[in-house]
């Protein structure tokens, strides 16, 4: 059975996932039972299982210590804790291809330079180390390029100088193995839509003293001991550990991926970031001379479902300041993101290598 | 008393509710085929889970007489509150408003209370009225505090502990008459009253999705529009939600918020008929067979789904243990893990041992009249014998 549309392909996972079956089964097997988690009631306690439950299952999941798991909205909502719950007394530095969640709320950041692939320079940050305690923000994997960062070794430089890592993994989550205590990092958020699971979750996993360290962002009724109030959306959270728990790697999508590039590449695309590792799910393809904006209208009208960038705030596609960052000039506002969900098919790779054939053949002919 | 029921019956429609089948049925879809990223407007996918957020915001607007543009989604009623109060006095505090002091009411929940404690923090001035022996607050109070130059009056709507339904319409105008902006927590109110935002004059309320039948893990913030509030947002990233609150979406949810909120609009009358009829009949069984049994709270401004009652002799924790079959509560579910005397009830001016012998029941949409017969016979027996057990030691 097919989770979407025989009229769509769906190639744009790294906005959201294709929801796994396991995930939406378990969140609606807790939405038909009543229960707050802190209520001391039989529902209420019923709903505090799952609730700790779920935190093992994540916790488990991404190496890290159920006990200091925060579950948050999303992704974003962990970023940010991480970043204004972190920050005090000390600088913060920023990959300078980080998403707008790490960007955003740390608009008065150090930006650590990118190379042409759009790796994070470690001699710099070393430097950068040098001058004074600081919170490192460095994303594990890229949402546009599914470039991969060296986190590790930025979290041994981080130890080193007394400074702080967070790294945000809400791309990489459920796609590569993930383990945030041999990561070594302080921080580190993920999100439950990007691995298949249902939106509405996500989580910030601490290391003890950065635990201890926490200031809240949410504030009010005590729940996630102190560090997140509000009532944990359960049917969301028991969703997001369900997919979490399925979500094993996506090292099988790779031959897909790299027959979409191939395909792309045969009608004169580039492949942008293609020098460093990758996630195996995600290619960034420009088209010289063709819009970004362009091609996605044009992809979207032969019912291939692509981005140009991050889905954020609806509407904008602005030129990309991560592919900006990587120094590749016109190209930054020429490039599209193919995101295979966890559920693709070789059908859908045949479907998107038609339409950019033909895509490419009439555009790249005006364009030129 | 009725015969055991073969499941635990909820009287705790305070702390969540269930979600309504129709909320789940709505919902459905979003979780299975229509699964795209409302941020996504580049393809047709994002561009229908666009749509049904945007349908479900215009049924939450309808429901409180508000625009659509004038809701901000949230992850529930903690983080609009948090919002609303935290983000008003942030922006009028880097505007250079040299006011400083932030009124609230000593019942308000715990997030409330909480989101202004940490202002104080950043050299706000946070003053806590209290209320009478009913409740409510007594819009006198309000003014005099008001002699102050303030920036921000926050009351809740209805009480979560004890039901009670402050005069909002008032209080807002006071507010509005001394130039402060005035915010609602109407986490427990909306869909159980009528509410028109307009009408009450607020500049901010916030609401929830659980407590009116919808899923955990969304909520919303009104904000006014003419004139219009600015707040500074909580948490910033992607620049979702006109900036106020960044963060994908969950389109699923919130076609259930909108759903929750369409079925509230369309039967609020109706349920609040049928669920005072079981409130009565479970208070008039009860107190026949318990002399001596107090109601919380003003008996005339409060709603339907509440009872906050006092029990003559036995503690509620042993009452509770009792009737293991019965979810219910001694007051707010967030902090019902503490063995410390509800707040709220020490603010009416019970003393610890009385409010130790309060349970809040909270009557629902799917309580039925075997569950309010099953509850009233189990309490009552079981206060009779911890209460003789009691005597006997």
């Amino acid at each position: 059975m097919s989770s979407h549309d025989d009229a769509m392909t769906y190639l744009d996972a790294n906005a959201t996932e294709s929801l796994r079956p396991a995930a939406t089964e378990a969140c609606l097997a807790v939405m038909a039972a009543v229960g707050n988690p802190s209520s001391v009631h039989r529902a209420g306690r019923a709903a505090r299982r799952r609730l700790e439950d779920a935190r093992e299952i994540v916790a488990a999941r991404l190496g890290g210590r159920a006990a200091d798991l925060v579950f948050t909205s999303g992704g974003t909502e962990a970023d940010a804790l991480a970043v204004h719950g972190l920050r005090r007394g000390r600088r913060v530095i920023v990959g300078a291809t980080e998403h707008d969640a790490i960007r955003v709320p740390a608009r008065d950041a150090t930006v650590l330079p990118v190379d042409r692939h759009g790796v994070a320079d470690l001699d710099v940050l070393a430097r950068l180390l040098a001058e004074g305690p600081a919170l490192v923000c460095l994303m594990l994997a890229n949402n546009e390029t599914g470039v991969i960062q060296p986190v590790a070794e930025a979290a041994r430089l981080c130890a080193a100088s007394g400074a702080w890592l967070h790294v945000d993994a809400v791309q990489a989550a459920g796609r590569i193995a993930v383990d945030f205590a041999s990561i070594g990092a302080h921080a580190m958020a993920v999100s439950s839509h990007k691995l298949g699971g249902p939106a509405g979750a996500g989580a910030l996993l601490l290391a003890p003293e950065a635990a201890a360290a926490l200031a809240p962002l949410i504030t009010g009724g005590g729940q996630e001991k102190g560090r997140r109030g509000g009532t944990p959306p359960l049917p969301a959270i028991a969703g997001f550990a369900a997919a979490a728990r399925e979500a094993n790697g996506a090292q099988s999508l790779a031959p897909l991926r790299d027959a979409a590039e191939a395909a792309a590449v045969a009608a004169g695309a580039v492949v942008l970031g293609a020098g460093a590792p990758r996630l195996p799910n995600t290619t960034c393809l420009a088209l010289p001379g063709v819009k970004a904006e362009t091609q996605v209208i044009a992809l979207d009208l032969a019912g291939i479902q692509v981005s140009a960038g991050a889905a954020c705030s609806s509407g904008k596609v602005a030129r990309s300041h991560v592919l900006e960052a990587m120094g590749l000039g016109p190209l930054a506002g020429e490039a599209i993101r193919v995101s295979l969900p966890w559920n693709a098919t070789e059908a859908d790779i045949a479907a998107f290598a038609a339409a950019y054939a033909e895509m490419a053949a009439r555009l790249s002919r005006r364009a030129a | 008393m009725s015969a055991r029921p073969n499941r635990p019956i909820y009287l705790d429609n305070q702390a969540t509710t269930p979600c309504d089948p129709r909320v789940v049925a709505a919902m459905l879809p979003f979780f299975t085929e229509r699964f795209g990223n409302p941020h996504s407007a580049e393809h047709a996918m994002g561009l229908d889970a666009e749509a049904a957020v945007e349908a479900a915001r215009a049924q939450v607007a309808d429901l409180i007489g508000a625009e659509p543009r004038e809701l901000v989604f949230t992850s529930g009623a903690t983080e609009s509150n948090n919002i609303a109060i935290k983000g008003a006095a942030r922006f009028a505090a880097g505007m250079g408003d040299p006011r400083r002091r932030i009124v609230t009411v000593v019942t308000e929940h715990k997030c409330v209370l909480e989101s202004v404690e940490d202002l104080a923090d950043e050299g706000f001035e946070p003053v806590m009225l209290p209320v009478g022996r009913d409740g409510l607050l007594d819009p006198g109070e309000l003014r005099a505090a008001l002699a102050v130059p303030t920036l921000l009056v926050s009351v809740m709507a209805v009480n979560n502990e004890i039901g009670v339904v402050q005069d909002i319409s008032s209080l807002a105008g006071i507010a509005r008459a001394a130039g402060a902006l005035f915010h609602t927590d109407a986490a427990q109110a909306v869909g159980k009253i009528p509410l028109d935002v307009a009408a009450m004059g607020v500049d901010l309320l916030s609401l929830s999705g659980h407590k009116l039948y919808g899923p955990k893990g969304v909520g919303a913030l009104y904000v006014r529009r003419r004139p219009r509030v600015r707040l500074a947002p909580l948490f910033s990233g992607g620049g979702q939600e006109r900036g106020l609150r960044s963060g994908t979406l969950p389109a699923p949810l919130l076609v259930g918020l909108g759903e929750a909120c369409r079925i509230a609009a369309a039967e609020m009358a109706e349920d609040a008929a049928r669920i005072a009829a079981l409130r009565d009949r479970f208070l008039r069984r009860l107190a026949a067979d318990l002399p001596g049994l107090v109601v919380n709270g003003s008996r005339h401004a409060r709603i339907e789904g509440n009872l906050n009652v006092t029990f003559p002799a036995a503690t509620a924790t042993d009452l509770m243990r009792a009737v293991p079959d019965l979810c219910i509560s001694t007051g707010s579910a967030c902090s019902s893990a503490e063995i410390e005397p509800s707040y709220v009830l020490r603010a009416l001016g019970l003393d610890d041992a009385t409010a130790k012998r309060t349970l809040r029941i909270g009557i629902g949409r799917f309580t039925s009249a075997a569950d309010i017969d099953f509850a009233a016979g189990a309490l009552a027996a079981a206060h009779a014998s911890v209460a003789h057990a009691r005597i006997e030691a």
